[in-house]
């Protein structure tokens, strides 16, 4: 209980009564965080003490806590399962297709948008630019497949304009990647660029008043000014995006899934939610979970290291 | 002698960058200008591919059908309600443990922190959830819509951030003059909040009203359906499957009723984002100050 040792430590012998008075006098802000933290047990902390039917047979009838221990078989069942390969790689292929494309448009249209001198056009190609991220996964998907359908759909018109043959695009294997990577930068590229625009703002004006009286052109002002000025945002992005790189989203690629597509599309979430709760293989299924957050955390920590070798802030 | 002088080159690059941004804009607007433009255009002229630019045969039979619609109705309420609900839940809690967690003196604060930042990481997982739900019975219930993702950790460290950089001279002499914890909370740093309240109101706001999950696997019953699962149905379940059937010479009323639901696809992805495409350019100042909070480490 050192931590109090931050609060001015009035000269009292008793330390424990001392700690009690602090606290009591602080009674309000605990009643604050009582919502929180009762929020928190029952529906982050309790689940957890289901993770156990990883290495059970869980049972409906017996509970979580009478079900048979099976060990590692559900673990063992997964790794040698015809599909691991499959899904995992889908899933590491998925998400660094995503991070290779999507991470640099945004820094890219960051840099384009501060050359925009008339701050009303700025403003609204901004606003313009912002609108898809507030577009439902359920609508963006919806709008993918109409315009993406063979019968009535906008890209198909423009295929069949020029002399094309029609395409069924959401049924391909081999689209389904671009499909997701490509639709996520349109929906977020323009998201995406607020923090680097942020980062921006804060670039000294004198220094390109200088730059220009030394004849830099505005391309090089760009790239030996406002670059290096958002360099540290990038790095700590992209070390933090390595933290994400077995998470791709279940609920993009779940509407984006079709029985034809699977072989590219199905990741571990949608996997997961498929065994476990459509099929109701709910221990198997607890197990790939806890497979892939375990991943998730070591990545993390991974990520973190990164960041604090590097000499940047780190996450935590 | 003037420093605005550009030469020819930096010109040429500035008209540069006004078409690329231009090109961009218009790549994200087109798409929606089309969605628009379509639900209010003859399904036969859609159908046939001639509108591109502006509705042919305008007329709003589609947004008529949609708002005949039960099941969309239904679902346009819950949303509502869920999303009123669930974002006053949400600020109540966020913002009491953010300020809490934002005292310094606060005994304990360092094990509370770690207690909620490491919910960030690490879960149950889907399975382990849905027992727990299950078990406490409130599976198929409003209640779960509202309660789950009552307390998004991110939201709250940003919320924290925020009230970090408060100045502490009013709460101080609100103190001073008697004002108890909660009274100082509400009358003097809550007003002083607006822009973190507008930040939080958009980021839950649009969270609920978006989506879909939750209800996916909770919720059972069509009355208590929120509209984007009604939206999957008609957007992706029965696109797919139509699609898949394919278009092709079938008879004359199959084919008229195909076009009808086109219409309707259209109009619903309108009347379904139109309250959050309206609503954001109103806070987008608040953006940048929320995205920067977000970003200082917690």
């Amino acid at each position: 209980m050192n931590r109090t040792s931050k609060a001015p430590a009035p000269p009292s012998g008793k330390k424990s009564s001392c700690l009690w008075k602090t606290i009591r006098s602080h009674k309000a802000y605990y009643f604050f965080l009582l919502p929180t933290i009762i929020y928190l047990a029952v529906f982050c902390y309790a689940p957890m003490y289901g993770i156990q039917i990883a290495f059970k047979n869980y049972n409906g009838m017996l509970g979580i806590w009478g079900s048979k221990w099976v060990g590692l078989r559900h673990f063992r069942d997964f790794f040698g399962g015809y599909f691991f390969k499959q899904i995992f790689g889908n899933t590491l292929i998925l998400s660094l297709y995503s991070t290779a494309v999507g991470f640099p448009i945004p820094i890219f249209v960051a840099l384009l948008l501060n050359e925009i001198r008339c701050a009303k056009y700025k403003k609204f190609v901004q606003t313009v630019l912002y609108a898809p991220h507030f577009i439902s996964t359920v609508v963006m998907v919806g709008i993918i497949i109409m315009v993406l359908s063979p019968t009535s759909g906008l890209i198909n018109y423009i295929i069949v304009a020029l002399g094309g043959e029609a395409q069924y695009f959401m049924i391909h294997p081999s689209a389904f990647r671009h499909i997701y990577v490509w639709s996520g930068v349109w929906q977020g590229m323009g998201w995406s660029a607020i923090i680097y625009l942020a980062a921006l703002s804060s670039v000294d004006p004198e220094l390109h008043e200088a730059a220009t009286i030394d004849g830099a052109s505005r391309f090089q002002r760009i790239c030996y000014i406002n670059f290096p000025t958002i360099k540290p945002t990038i790095i700590i992005l992209l070390i933090m995006s390595i933290g994400s790189l077995v998470g791709v989203g279940f609920e993009k690629t779940y509407l984006l899934q079709n029985d034809l597509n699977s072989e590219t599309s199905e990741v571990i979430s949608t996997f997961v939610y498929k065994r476990g709760l459509l099929n109701a293989s709910y221990s198997f299924s607890t197990a790939v979970g806890l497979f892939n957050n375990i991943i998730n955390v070591i990545l993390l920590l991974i990520a973190n290291g990164i960041a604090r070798w590097a000499g940047e802030t780190s996450l935590f | 002698m003037s420093i605005n002088r550009e030469t020819t080159s930096d010109r040429v690059f500035g008209i540069c960058c006004y078409v690329f941004a231009t090109i961009l804009m218009l790549i994200v607007l087109y798409p929606l200008w089309y969605i628009v433009i379509c639900s209010v255009s003859d399904p036969y002229a859609v159908g046939a591919g001639k509108v591109w630019l502006w509705p042919v045969g305008f007329n709003v039979d589609g947004y008529a059908r949609v708002f005949r619609d039960k099941n969309i109705m239904t679902g346009y309420g819950n949303t509502i309600f869920y999303t009123i609900t669930g974002t006053l839940l949400n600020l109540t809690l966020t913002l009491t443990a953010a300020y809490a967690l934002s005292k310094k003196t606060l005994p304990g604060r360092g094990i509370i922190m770690a207690f909620v930042m490491f919910t960030m990481y690490f879960s149950g997982g889907l399975i382990p959830m849905y027992l727990q739900i299950k078990n406490m019975h409130l599976l198929n219930t409003r209640i779960v819509m509202i309660i789950l993702g009552a307390v998004s950790v991110y939201n709250l460290i940003i919320s924290r951030t925020f009230f970090l950089g408060l100045p502490k001279e009013l709460e101080e002499a609100a103190m001073i003059d008697g004002a108890g914890v909660t009274r100082t909370f509400i009358q003097i740093v809550l007003p002083l909040s607006k822009a973190l309240i507008g930040v939080m109101v958009l980021y839950y706001g649009i969270g609920h009203w978006n989506s879909y999950f939750n209800a996916m696997i909770y919720i059972s019953d069509e009355s208590k359906m929120p509209l984007q699962l009604f939206l999957r149905r008609i957007l992706i379940l029965e696109n797919m499957s139509e699609d898949m059937s394919g278009g092709i010479g079938d008879d004359e009323t199959k084919f008229e009723a195909e076009k009808l639901k086109m219409l309707l696809k259209y109009a619903v992805i309108i009347v379904s984002s139109a309250p959050v495409l309206i609503i954001y350019p109103f806070l987008q100042k608040y953006f940048d100050k929320g995205v920067l909070l977000g970003s200082v480490k917690g």
